[in-house]
């Protein structure tokens, strides 16, 4: 372990909410975190103590705006702690040449399985029949109303990267056929792909939405997608809810024009469209897809590991690419 | 065959109902209030009975039927069917596998990662508009890929829940009255040791005398506090009662339940439980399986009346 005087510094940028980072992180780098100041504002923090900062450690979703890089002259990498990176300002980071890192595949797994955990969960009713049992239904209905079968569901992935990968290995052993779109075919992969989602909707029974938030992707699952989608369609969404047309999808859900959905993520959390609320085809979860036991070790080491080989000058694990 | 006496269990499936209406000569076994004067007065009609996982053919229905023929059941368990008196009476009895392997295996699969990601505690969570006020903490997930999964019983079913369970990277342990040879999965010569050794148990064996209760309490001691039982087979696999003091006192870490030992009646106790999901014995509920399922059993009744090989034959 490096002595305190060897420690590099690293900036830690959070909203109050979020917790302090973990402990390992201050046995190997001098964590400044401008909210355990209490005296300064984080403003007036970093313009007199910051100045020489070279790496910033961010801390979940906590936006990071072009105001707070403009008080760090010295920045070359924003180390992100979240699979999504669009709270980055990441032109500023563009035009800066700030390297900016994520979580690489530290949520893969936990994501996908929670991809797959929904889709059965709304084909097969998982929560709203444990919800009939729980409120002692069965005796007085008798039979719940069936669900549908996997095996055979045609299902396209939009997004093909570390977490639409996992999905598509689980779910071939379920007899789902996969398709996908994604800002480029990708050379090694077998499934077919579509250059457009309204393409690979008309196709789909199931489209799985794990891409990342940006101007091009914004509300990519409109009106037209649904549609082509059709009425037996369901959609999954782990990604962020900006990239579904929200008043629209609920708009499709209400009068029966899309089949179910499970959603992870929203517009505006933790707002949900409350006619969403009593809907019985679909299934709602508080943002937390990635969210397991396991998953905060996996990023200890994929966070720690970006910034020793920063500090060392050694290729970082989890690069983003600033196009 | 309008005239071939069919008696119906109980309700299981509306196109199976109407199409046993058309073809044949259909008795509801439910809507008749007095069931023994009934049997007594169609004792001579009745040749075949329809029956599924709730209610089949017991000794004493046989024994009623002097006519009877062949039971067809909508399940693959038969354990409502007495097939050593469908034997001793030259009864013959079909069911209907392989349909519905995928589905229920689907469903394993489908309640353990609802039992560790606590996916209807989540949406519970946000239907209860408890997000918004965000002073709630949703209890501890589990990450599901790599969890070793222990199968009792590798059949059709447990071999379709092991081959789903292994694209999560699970290692895959299993009992069976018999080692099968050849397998990458690991043998357990006991339920209790195969307990001992996985993080999730998943009940796929047919329940017969020797499997009744084939989850006791020593099997749940050694599933432990962090481990999670699957049932998708039967109620009576499961000594309820223990199962259900485990969850409430914290010594068994999870469940997903398909199947109860009184059904249509849950223990109360596991409604205030974030850590188990229920449902109504739903293993096969699907549209499309449901109606294989059924064209199967129709498909059996027709082959045996025109004197045609059966499609699906036990006994």
């Amino acid at each position: 372990m490096p002595t305190e005087e060897e420690r590099p510094v690293v900036l830690i940028h959070r909203i109050p909410a979020l917790k302090q980072p973990l402990a390992s992180l201050s046995e190997r780098f001098t964590l400044l975190d401008p909210l355990l100041h209490s005296a300064d504002s984080t403003h007036s923090f970093l313009s007199r103590h910051a100045s020489s900062v070279r790496a910033i450690l961010c801390l979940g979703a906590s936006p990071l705006t072009s105001d707070t890089l403009s008080l760090l002259p010295a920045l070359e990498i924003v180390v992100g702690s979240s699979a999504g990176i669009d709270h980055v300002d990441l032109q500023e980071c563009r035009r800066r040449g700030i390297l900016v890192t994520n979580a690489g595949n530290a949520f893969s797994e936990d994501g996908a399985d929670y991809v797959v955990g929904l889709l059965i969960d709304v084909l097969r009713r998982v929560s709203s029949s444990d919800r009939f049992v729980r409120n002692g239904l069965w005796p007085e209905h008798g039979a719940y109303p069936l669900g549908s079968t996997l095996g055979g569901k045609r299902v396209g992935i939009v997004g093909l990267g570390s977490i639409g990968s996992e999905v598509a290995k689980r779910l071939v052993p379920f007899g789902c056929s996969i398709a996908y779109t994604s800002r480029k075919k990708k050379p090694c992969v077998s499934y077919p792909f579509y250059a457009n989602v309204s393409g690979l909707a008309a196709d789909s029974d199931v489209l799985i939405v794990c891409c990342a938030l940006t101007e091009e992707t914004h509300h990519m699952i409109n009106k037209d997608v649904m549609t082509a989608l059709g009425k037996e369609g369901v959609i999954i969404n782990v990604g962020r809810g900006a990239l579904i047309d929200e008043k629209e999808l609920v708009h499709f859900l209400v009068r029966g024009k899309l089949g179910g959905a499970g959603l992870d993520v929203f517009e505006d959390e933790p707002h949900v469209p409350k006619e969403l609320l009593t809907l019985d085809n679909v299934v709602l979860s508080p943002h937390v897809a990635v969210v397991t036991a396991e998953s905060f070790a996996a990023l200890e080491q994929v966070v720690i590991g970006n910034l020793e080989a920063f500090f060392s000058n050694k290729p970082l694990l989890s690069p983003v690419k600033l196009e | 065959m309008e005239s071939i006496g069919v008696l119906m269990a109980c309700p299981m499936n509306t196109y199976l109902e109407q199409e046993l209406e058309r073809r044949f000569n259909l008795f509801k076994f439910w809507t008749v209030s007095d069931k023994t004067q009934f049997l007594k007065a169609q004792q001579n009609n009745i040749r075949a009975v329809v029956g599924n996982a709730t209610a089949g053919a017991d000794a004493e229905l046989i024994d009623a039927l002097p006519k009877l023929e062949i039971v067809s059941s909508f399940s693959v368990g038969l354990d409502k069917v007495d097939m050593v008196k469908c034997k001793e009476k030259g009864v013959r009895v079909t069911n209907t596998p392989d349909v519905l392997t995928d589905d229920v295996a689907d469903l394993a699969i489908g309640l353990m990662l609802a039992v560790l990601r606590r996916l209807c505690e989540s949406d519970r969570y946000v239907r209860s508009g408890k997000w918004k006020k965000g002073d709630y903490k949703l209890t501890t997930k589990v990450r599901f890929t790599g969890k070793t999964v222990g199968i009792i019983g590798l059949g059709r079913i447990g071999m379709a829940v092991a081959k789903r369970a292994e694209a999560f990277s699970c290692p895959i342990n299993y009992y069976s009255r018999t080692e099968k040879p050849n397998l990458k999965y690991k043998y357990y010569p006991s339920v209790v040791e195969l307990a001992s050794n996985c993080h999730i148990l998943v009940v796929a064996c047919p329940l017969t005398e020797e499997t009744r209760h084939i989850i006791n309490r020593e099997v749940i001691d050694a599933l432990g506090p962090k481990g999670v039982l699957i049932n998708i087979g039967r109620g009576p696999h499961v000594d309820e009662r223990e199962l259900v003091s485990a969850l409430v006192e914290g010594r068994l870490g999870g469940a997903g339940l398909d199947v109860f030992e009184n059904e249509p009646h849950v223990p109360e106790e596991l409604f205030g439980l974030e850590n188990v999901v229920l449902m109504p014995h739903v293993g096969s509920g699907t549209v499309e399986t449901r109606k294989t399922m059924a064209d199967l059993v129709l498909g059996n009744l027709e082959a045996h009346f025109l004197n045609k090989p059966l499609l699906t034959p036990v006994v």
